[in-house]
């Protein structure tokens, strides 16, 4: 039996959090399709970035699959393909903490860019602050977890949070495992659920332009003038009133 | 043969005067916004200069355009697909502020607000950037009138592939004029870059846009365009570029930059070509060959051929006949006086340039001959090697036939018509000496010296009444509605709604009211 404090945050709220991102995006494709933007700030300065912004990009993508990895697929399933225990954590260590190490050297190169050079400072919004608060503490929670679950201790998250993780898509939460796991283990969680919930609204939305397309598309596109006008539906708020044929 | 039309500019360089009102006008209506201080989606060059931004033409530094393989197809010079997404987290070679110039203000509070004192106060420049004070050091046109001289002129990439002893001859020095805009280019690298897939090619008239929409800054067609008519908006996050000015051109009005030219060297109008001929044109080996390959592609509108290619494609009468009547065909084609910027980028630019005699002409009136004969202008034009190899670089990818041709030409109009002007009796050797007749001769003069306004812009306006059968409910007549006062006429709303159903005859909004809503 789980206590109400447990229930709230490992039950309601990462539903809550999934909400915000799910229903925030939306939102802000439906709404804001001028707003999504990388918001390069390249023009300003190239040096720092230059160094700064792939390692911390590539860093994390390399990050973000060993989370697919480590959250998604269960333990019995890589061992039923022959991965032992041993192999498994070696490898998750091993290639976890190089990309973990890029995503901590570059953002910090990219924080120290944001505050230190002038006209990147000016550009940068108070929701690009937060995001980077938010994106600090899951990184640093990220990096401590390594060191409490390997290092210090042993924690293996695979036979707790990942469990936890999946059952909330099947409905079936499990707050004790949440309960039992580490601290860090528990901030983590708290913080990348915090940074889900604002993730719609930040600039962190161009994760989902990634321009994969591009690779098989045509070089040069060529679009209609007359058809696109036939094709788009007038905004809301624009409907020809008096001709009604645009109402739902 | 699939044939598409191209809206597509000719500038006459002889009568640019350098007085940056297009730009100017340009940036009133375009870019006079917050992020967009420092563009110039028209822009007015000096050359030799180093152009804007700093020695864009330097494309070992800068990596615009196309190359072509060894196996004879093209590739992006910034890299393909892979180095293109590969890159996508910094890209390598993009223009940085200072590239352009960093735009300021003036802090203009404290004229009025300063408190008494002995010396009048002064309105400091502050970064529009930084917001901080900053010492002005480059712009635009700091090189206006090769103002800088010989030290900056020196920097001007295309300058430098033309001699190395250009340090000794600068003092006979050439200038002319060069306005640019985005060159609306058949085969647009800045669209093939975009990982996105924002930057788009009308159908109907060929203008490249940026879907702002769909544009999540990647900064690839900044890159990618050699011409570097791609800016950044700093403030938005995402790419603009100059938009041919396309509402003012749907309505057959000219772009602002050509209506308020004040040597009205600008000419507009429709030219065919086939779009299935672009990539083997873009594709010739020889960078000589590319301006005949380009040439080649505008179709003659007359050729019964090209009207029926025309008809299939479904372009309407009416545009079919302004392509007849525009002076861009003819210009290009016909009297061979206008040559494309940079055909060995390989993006096939609509923006063509009829190259300045003036500084041949100058030439010859330094030396006390007279400048206006023939033969004094065909042996200048033989003997000024860098201003004709340096044309050359500039509009033939450094051959100097085309430009030597086309400023023969140029100088035969004028001595021909002197006789005319003096009432003496033409001369016919001299047209013949360039391969025209008198008659074609005299034809030309009137279209490079006196064509009216509308000889020299030639727009059909776009077929809205296709766009209203399908946007019908959005700007069909509120009184068409069934039952409503408006039901006794063909109603415009297409035949679901009470209009004509046998595809006869269709009611078009007036042009006129959108006109006279929008401010010039």
């Amino acid at each position: 039996m789980s206590t109400a404090l447990e229930t709230v945050s490992w039950v309601i709220t990462p539903y809550v959090a999934m909400a915000v991102f799910l229903v925030g995006h939306y939102w802000r494709y439906r709404y804001d399709k001028f707003g999504w933007t990388t918001l390069s700030t390249q023009i300003y300065e190239s040096r720092l970035l230059r160094w700064g912004s792939p390692l911390f990009h590539f860093g994390i993508l390399a990050v973000i699959v060993g989370h697919v990895v480590g959250l998604l697929i269960p333990k019995e399933w890589t061992a039923a393909v022959g991965i032992t225990d041993d192999a498994y954590h070696l490898m998750a260590v091993g290639l976890g903490a190089v990309a973990g190490i890029a995503v901590v050297v570059g953002l910090i190169l990219l924080i120290m860019r944001r505050r230190l050079v002038g006209p990147v400072f000016r550009a940068t919004s108070r929701m690009d602050k937060l995001m980077y608060v938010g994106l600090g503490l899951v990184v640093v929670t990220g990096m401590a977890n390594t060191i409490v679950g390997n290092v210090i201790g042993h924690y293996d998250y695979r036979e707790g949070v990942s469990i936890w993780f999946r059952g909330l898509f099947f409905m079936n939460p499990r707050p004790d495992l949440m309960a039992a796991a580490p601290l860090t283990f528990q901030a983590h969680t708290l913080a990348s659920l915090a940074l889900f919930a604002l993730w719609p609204f930040t600039r962190l939305v161009h994760v989902f332009s990634v321009p994969i397309a591009y690779l098989w598309r045509p070089y040069v596109l060529y679009r209609s003038r007359d058809t696109r006008m036939g094709e788009r539906r007038g905004r809301r708020g624009w409907e020809n009133v008096e001709d009604g044929s645009r109402l739902p | 043969m699939k044939l598409m039309a191209q809206m597509a500019m000719v500038m006459n360089l002889d009568k640019c005067i350098g007085c940056h009102t297009c730009s100017v006008t340009c940036k009133q209506t375009w870019t006079n916004r917050a992020g967009m201080e420092y563009v110039w989606f028209n822009n007015v060059e000096t050359r030799p200069g180093q152009g804007y931004p700093r020695t864009y033409e330097d494309q070992h530094r800068w990596k615009g355009g196309w190359t072509r393989k060894t196996n004879g197809r093209l590739a992006l010079r910034s890299g393909g697909r892979l180095k293109n997404l590969a890159t996508i987290f910094a890209n390598p070679t993009m223009p940085g502020i200072d590239d352009y110039y960093e735009p300021w203000t003036y802090d203009y509070q404290t004229l009025t607000n300063a408190p008494l004192q002995e010396h009048t106060p002064v309105a400091r420049p502050k970064s529009l950037i930084s917001g901080r004070d900053m010492a002005i050091q480059w712009s635009a046109n700091w090189d206006d009138n090769l103002a800088g001289g010989p030290e900056l002129a020196e920097d001007d990439p295309v300058l430098r592939k033309v001699s190395d002893k250009v340090k000794l001859e600068f003092e006979q020095s050439f200038m002319f004029y060069l306005p640019r805009i985005c060159e609306h280019c058949l085969n647009p690298s800045c669209a093939a870059a975009c990982p996105a897939g924002a930057i788009y090619k009308r159908s109907e008239d060929g203008i490249v846009l940026v879907d702002q929409d769909r544009c999540r800054g990647w900064r690839k067609c900044v890159t990618a365009c050699p011409y570097k008519k791609i800016y950044f908006n700093h403030r938005t996050g995402k790419a603009e570029k100059c938009t041919f000015c396309y509402p003012r051109i749907e309505v057959g009005q000219p772009t602002v930059c050509a209506e308020t030219c004040v040597g009205r060297l600008r000419y507009l109008g429709l030219v065919f070509y086939d779009v299935d001929a672009v990539l083997p044109a873009a594709s010739v080996e020889n960078d000589h060959d590319l301006l005949e390959a380009q040439r080649a592609l505008i179709l003659d509108p007359s050729d019964p051929e090209v009207v029926r290619a025309a008809e299939k494609e479904g372009i309407p009468r009416d545009w079919i006949e302004a392509a007849q009547r525009s002076p861009i065909y003819s210009l290009i084609n016909e009297y061979r006086l206008a040559l494309p910027l940079h055909p060995e980028y390989r993006t096939m630019p609509m923006v063509w340039y009829i190259p300045p005699l003036s500084p041949v002409v100058d030439a010859v009136s330094e030396t006390g001959q007279d400048a206006e004969d023939r033969d004094n202008l065909f042996a200048a034009i033989e003997s000024l090697r860098i201003p004709i190899e340096y044309l050359a670089e500039l509009f033939t990818a450094g051959d100097t036939g085309p430009v030597t041709d086309s400023l023969r030409r140029l100088a035969a109009m004028r001595s021909y018509m002197r006789d005319i002007n003096l009432g003496r009796d033409t001369d016919e050797k001299i047209p013949r000496a360039v391969g025209m007749d008198g008659e074609s001769v005299y034809e030309m003069y009137r279209l490079l010296a006196l064509a009216k306004y509308e000889d020299r812009y030639v727009i059909p306006p776009a077929h809205t009444e296709q766009a209203h059968s399908l946007e019908a409910f959005a700007t069909g007549c509120a009184l068409d509605t069934e039952g409503g006062p408006g039901m006794g006429g063909p109603g415009a709303g297409g035949p679901d709604k009470g209009g004509p159903s046998t595809g006869g005859e269709v009611w078009l909004p007036m042009p006129g009211i959108r006109r006279s809503g929008e401010g010039t």
